[in-house]
Formats: structure tokens, sequence, C-alpha cells
């Protein structure tokens, strides 16, 4: 078996696992699990609008997922996507709020341009001390995603002017003008009102942009050759340090893009959060089942859409939606633990084609 | 309001924010003292909670006023069971160990609200047995000091507190704990004389499920009396933070915990003392994170993890 069918086997096999585990669950509660999975893909892809939804959906995911996928192939953790994406929508959106008469063509740029900047330097801060201070990383995004989290909470108590929040509350801000909304008539009217927007657009533009740079640039081969062996490269002339900042301060930037897509698109104001985005950590989820590639993300976006657009449908048959995230942790346990996976796969092969490892028992 | 008063008030909080974090932090020292890293604290406390809030209110006609003791014992159980899935997935199936501890966080508030929405048909679910405040016998009466420190204070603080003291003694004075670190530092030269490295790293795990068990348990019958997706929102990462802070030993990490404690308790009285109320409360909360990240930065370098934390081992055959 080929190393390629392996990479699609492997997160295949994965999911299988996954959805099968959230079967037995649902069995052993006493739910029809044929019937919830049913009503999962009838309410993400039933309708257009359900459509519109799920594909809407995407557009965060992809964006923290290829933070994810260019921090690991430079073999860094960033852990800091929900922290990096609340500081892109947090400052993109006080700015929108400020400047709402800005025509639409400048202020979609800005809003783009201030998230991913914002984004960058929380990226920046763990990739320059694990460059210089040999600071783990991981430690770093974790914190900072509490860091942020507290911090975005305080900017909208007492820094956000008064007239750009909500009557009566300082939990949320007003909703943004319609010059800065991603949503556009055509693609909502597209797709029965759903809230699909631009940032869809903008996070396949980022892929096309990152599979290009992975592929075809010395930036990319540089993030892979010091992945692979941060010394080696030391002696071909890369700085992997440089090499190290410059992928964390990219990661921080595609969240904060996340952020913003999140925040212009779906969301339309800014809220205060009491727990970490969820965008962060499924963004990672999509990253890891789509083996870091971005081809790869793009599937896995799809999938992750598809279920956390129709979980709620699931409670047409009286089963908790949360069922869904449970299987959506399964697959990627499966994933984490693809070595066992691994092993079945020649395995099955051997007994399948025993001519060849006849052929190889006599080499030995 | 009198300074006796305000100071007790201060100090009894501290202790009672910080005593599921000292025990989550120190099941944060056996597992990566034996090699295994666990960013997954935060699911093994939300485990621990909703299974504690679960005993909890199944069995409180049953116990009075023992149930929330027993609560955490449950919790304790099934923290090591929840582990056990970390375990399995870095010992023996070769999992990177940042994935798996992630699954934990996100699968334990998910199984716990769709267990919930199945048991009770609710998100969210308080419990009528508490652990209340407790003063300590004897101690209590000694003026001024005996006030501040020993009244109106945490009965598993004070446990806490002895289990650090003894958790310390486990790993450095106790041949367990010899071997358990020499798994942690170099599991080859544990293997060659003979010390099974893969049932050191589960046990090591285990504690972690036990102690992170407890320490989500504690935070639900002691502190929030409820379970709900929010109930464990952090704590489990502040306990991660705690570990680092305290050099992964467990008297510093129960150290480290009292001080985050004691910034989450002027977070939540400081607003009626002269001085704490101007600090606003966000900064107050971001401080453990802040600090902790300035102390690995600056003041601890690399060469302070157990060496082998976070590889795995494959032993050849």
């Amino acid at each position: 078996m080929n190393n390629k069918t392996r990479k699609v086997l492997v997160p295949l096999i994965a999911i299988v696992f996954g959805f099968l585990l959230g079967a037995i669950i649902m069995l052993a509660f006493g739910y029809n699990p044929i019937w919830g999975y049913e009503d999962l893909f009838i309410s993400a892809l039933g309708s257009a609008r359900s459509i519109g939804e799920t594909l809407q959906t995407m557009g965060p995911l992809i964006l923290t997922a290829l933070s994810f996928a260019v921090a690991m192939k430079v073999g860094l953790f960033n852990i800091g996507m929900s922290g990096q994406a609340l500081a892109g929508w947090i400052s993109s959106m006080w700015f929108a709020l400020s400047f709402p008469d800005i025509p639409r063509l400048l202020m979609i740029p800005l809003v783009v341009i201030i998230g991913m900047v914002f984004g960058a330097f929380m990226g920046f801060i763990p990739g320059i001390l694990r460059a210089l201070l040999g600071t783990s990383e991981v430690i770093t995004t974790i914190m900072l995603n509490y860091i942020m989290l507290f911090f975005s909470t305080f900017m909208i108590h007492s820094m956000f002017q008064k007239n750009i929040l909500m009557d009566n509350t300082t939990d949320q801000t007003k909703l943004i003008s319609a010059n800065a909304s991603f949503r556009t008539n055509w693609m909502s009217s597209l797709t029965d009102n759903s809230t699909l927007n631009i940032g869809l657009i903008i996070a396949i533009i980022a892929l096309v942009i990152m599979a290009i740079i992975f592929t075809k640039t010395t930036l990319g081969f540089e993030i892979k050759a010091v992945g692979l062996n941060p010394d080696a490269s030391e002696y071909a002339g890369i700085s992997a340090k440089r090499t190290l900042i410059l992928s964390m301060v990219v990661a921080g930037a595609l969240a904060g893009l996340g952020g913003v897509v999140y925040g212009f698109g779906y969301m339309q104001n800014f809220v205060s959060q009491s727990a970490s985005l969820d965008i962060g950590f499924y963004g990672m989820a999509v990253a890891l089942l789509g083996g870091n590639s971005p081809i790869g993300i793009l599937f896995a976006a799809l999938l992750f859409s598809v279920l956390q657009t129709g979980a709620p449908g699931m409670t047409n048959d009286g089963i908790p939606p949360e069922i869904v995230k449970v299987v959506t942790a399964a697959i990627i346990f499966f994933i984490a633990v693809k070595f066992i996976i691994e092993v079945m796969l020649p395995k099955a092969k051997a007994i399948k084609a025993s001519e060849a490892t006849k052929k190889k028992g006599e080499k030995a | 309001m009198n300074v006796v008063n305000t100071l007790q008030i201060i100090v009894a909080n501290m202790l009672i924010y910080s005593t599921p974090l000292i025990f989550t932090s120190i099941g944060g020292v056996f597992s990566e003292r034996g090699g295994i890293v666990n960013v997954g604290l935060e699911g093994i406390m939300t485990i621990g909670a909703f299974s504690s809030v679960v005993f909890n209110l199944t069995t409180a006609g049953m116990f009075g006023s023992m149930t929330p003791w027993l609560s955490i014992l449950f919790g304790a159980l099934i923290g090591a069971l929840f582990s056990s899935l970390h375990a399995v997935a870095t010992v023996n199936l070769r999992a990177d160990h940042i994935v798996s501890g992630t699954v934990l966080n996100l699968m334990a508030p998910a199984l716990g609200v769709f267990l919930l929405q199945v048991f009770y048909q609710q998100g969210q679910i308080n419990i009528n047995e508490q652990i209340g405040y407790w003063n300590v016998p004897l101690l209590s009466n000694i003026p001024v000091i005996g006030k501040i420190f020993f009244t109106q204070t945490s009965l598993p603080g004070f446990l806490a507190i002895v289990v650090a003291i003894l958790a310390w003694y486990v790993l450095f004075k106790t041949r367990f704990g010899l071997r358990l670190r020499s798994v942690g530092e170099n599991p080859q030269a544990a293997d060659t004389l003979g010390i099974n490295v893969y049932a050191y790293r589960w046990a090591g795990v285990l504690l972690s499920g036990v102690l992170g068990g407890v320490g989500g348990a504690i935070y639900a019958q002691a502190i929030s009396g409820n379970f709900s997706v929010s109930t464990i929102a952090g704590q489990g990462f502040i306990s991660l933070a705690a570990m680092i802070f305290g050099k992964w030993n467990p008297i510093g990490a129960m150290l480290s915990s009292l001080l985050f404690g004691l910034f989450t308790s002027l977070a939540v009285v400081g607003g009626q003392i002269p001085g704490i109320k101007e600090i606003p409360s966000s900064f107050l909360q971001m401080a453990p994170y802040v600090f902790t990240i300035i102390v690995l930065a600056l003041f601890l370098g690399k060469a302070i993890a157990p060496k082998a934390d976070g590889v795995n081992y494959i032993k050849s055959k």
C-alpha cells in the first residue's frame, strides 16, 4: 500500500470509527442513530439555506485550520488560534464601528488588514519567545488565549466608546453598518437568506495562497526544512529562528483573519466572551483531520461544518445535539492514535495479496 | 469594614478557590514527571465536576451531609477512568500528547452536557448538598490569627495542603517516586534497569486523573454548586500554569495555586476593598496567565521540564 492511499485511508477510517462510536453511544441511551444521522445531514444539506449556512461555517474553520497547519509545518503547536481570532475580531470590529462611514471598497480591505495585524501580533509573542528563549509555544499560546479573553472583556467594558455599544449593556456592541458587513445580496439570495458571505471566498483565496507558498516558494521550503530538522537547516543557511517567528506571525495573521470573517460574516457585532472561541479548537481539529494539507483542510472543514450546522437537527429525534461534539472529538482521537490504524492496514493488504508477502519472506 | 474581617474574607476565599487548582496541578505534576504531557487537565476536571454532581443528586437522600464528600471520591474514580483514554493513547498507541490532551478537553464538556440532557433533560443542574464553610477546631480560637486563617474557611483546602506535602514525599522520598521520575527523565535507561516504563507512565496519568477528578469535583461541590458547560472554564489551564509556575514540584504547584487562588479571590471580593477595587477585575483574572509566561520566559529557560516529557517511549523488541 503506497503512502498516498494511506494518507487518505487513515482519516477516512478515523471518521468511520468516530461516527460508529457516536452511534454506539446513541444506541446505549435508547436513541436511533440512523434517524439521528439522517436528520443531521438533512438539516445541514437539505435546503439551499442550510447549504448556505454550512458553507458559511467553513470560512473561519478553514482559516484557523490553516493557521494551525503553518505552525505545525515548522514544528510548532499553535493552540492560540482562539486568542488570535479574538484579537482579530475585536480590533477590526472596534475600527469598523468607530468609522462606520468608510465606503465598502475601502472598509473591507481595511478590516481584513487590521484583524490580520492584531492576530499576527498575538502569534509573534509566542514565536519570538520560542525562537529566542526556547519557551514552549504550547504553554504560551494557551496562556495567551486566556489573557486575550479577559483583555477583550476589559476592552468592551472600559475602552469602547459608549455610543458603539448596544443600549443598556456593556456586553455587546451595536451591529456593523451595511458597508462593513461581509454579507452580500447575491450570496444571501442564492441561498434563501442564509448567512453565507464573502468570508468563504476570502478563506478559499487564503487556502490557495498558502498552497502556493507551501509548494512553490522559498519560504514554504524553509518552513518545511526547519520543521524537519532545524539544525540541518541552519547548516544549509536557513535562519531557523527567523523562520519560526515568521511562521507564527503568518499563523497568527490567518487566525486573526478567521476572527474577522467570523465577526463580519456571521456575528455582525462583538459580544463579550466567557470562554475561548470555538473556532480556535475546531480549527485544530480540521487541520489534524486534513493532515495539514490545504486540500485536506478544505474537505475536513466541510465535514466539520456539516456536523456543526446539522447538529441542532438531531433534536427532532430527541437526541441532545452535543453527541456531535463527542463524534468530533472521537474522530480526532482516532487520528491521534493512527498508529493502530496503520498497523491494521498492511495486514489487511497482506491477506489479499499473499504473493507480495511471500516474496518479502523469500528475501528475508 | 475592619481589617481583620477583610483579611479573613480574602484568605478564606483564596483557600477556597485554590483548592481545586492544588489538587489538579499536583495531578499534572505526577503525569508530567512520568513523561506524559497533560494539557487535558481541563477536560478531566470537567468530567470530575460532572460525575460528582450526578452522584450528589442521585444519592443526596441516602447519605445526607456526607454526600458531597462521597461525590468527590466518585469524581476521582471517573476522572481516573477518563484519563485512561489519554494514557492508552499516549503510552501504548504513540499518540501526540498535545493532540490527545486536546481530545479530552473537547470530549469532556460535550459528553457531560449530552449525559445531562439524557438524565435530566436540561443543560444545567444545581445540587442541594454542598460543602460549606468550616472552622478549624482549637486553632480558630487564637486571637486575630485564628480569626483570619482558621474561621469560615475550607476543609478541602487544608486537605489539599496535606495532599501536596504527601505528594512531595511520594515523588522525592519513595521508590515509586524515584522510578516515576526516572521514566520521565530517561525512559531508555529506566527500561534497561528493569523498570516497566509503560506501567509507571500509566500510573502517572491515572494519578493525574484521580487528582484532576477531585479538583473538578471540589469545584462543583464547594464553589459552583452546579454543573453546566461553563462550570469548568479555564481552571484546568490555570492548574497547568500552576504546575509550570511551581516547576513541576508538588509544593511549588501548591504555592502557585495559592497565589493564583489569591488573584481569583481578589477579583471576586476585591470590589469592597480600597486599593484593590481600582484594578479592573479582568486584570486580576489575567494575572496567573501573564505571570506564567513571564516566569517561563525570563527565569526558567528550557531545561526545567522533565527531560523526556512529551516524548513517546517505543520499547524495542
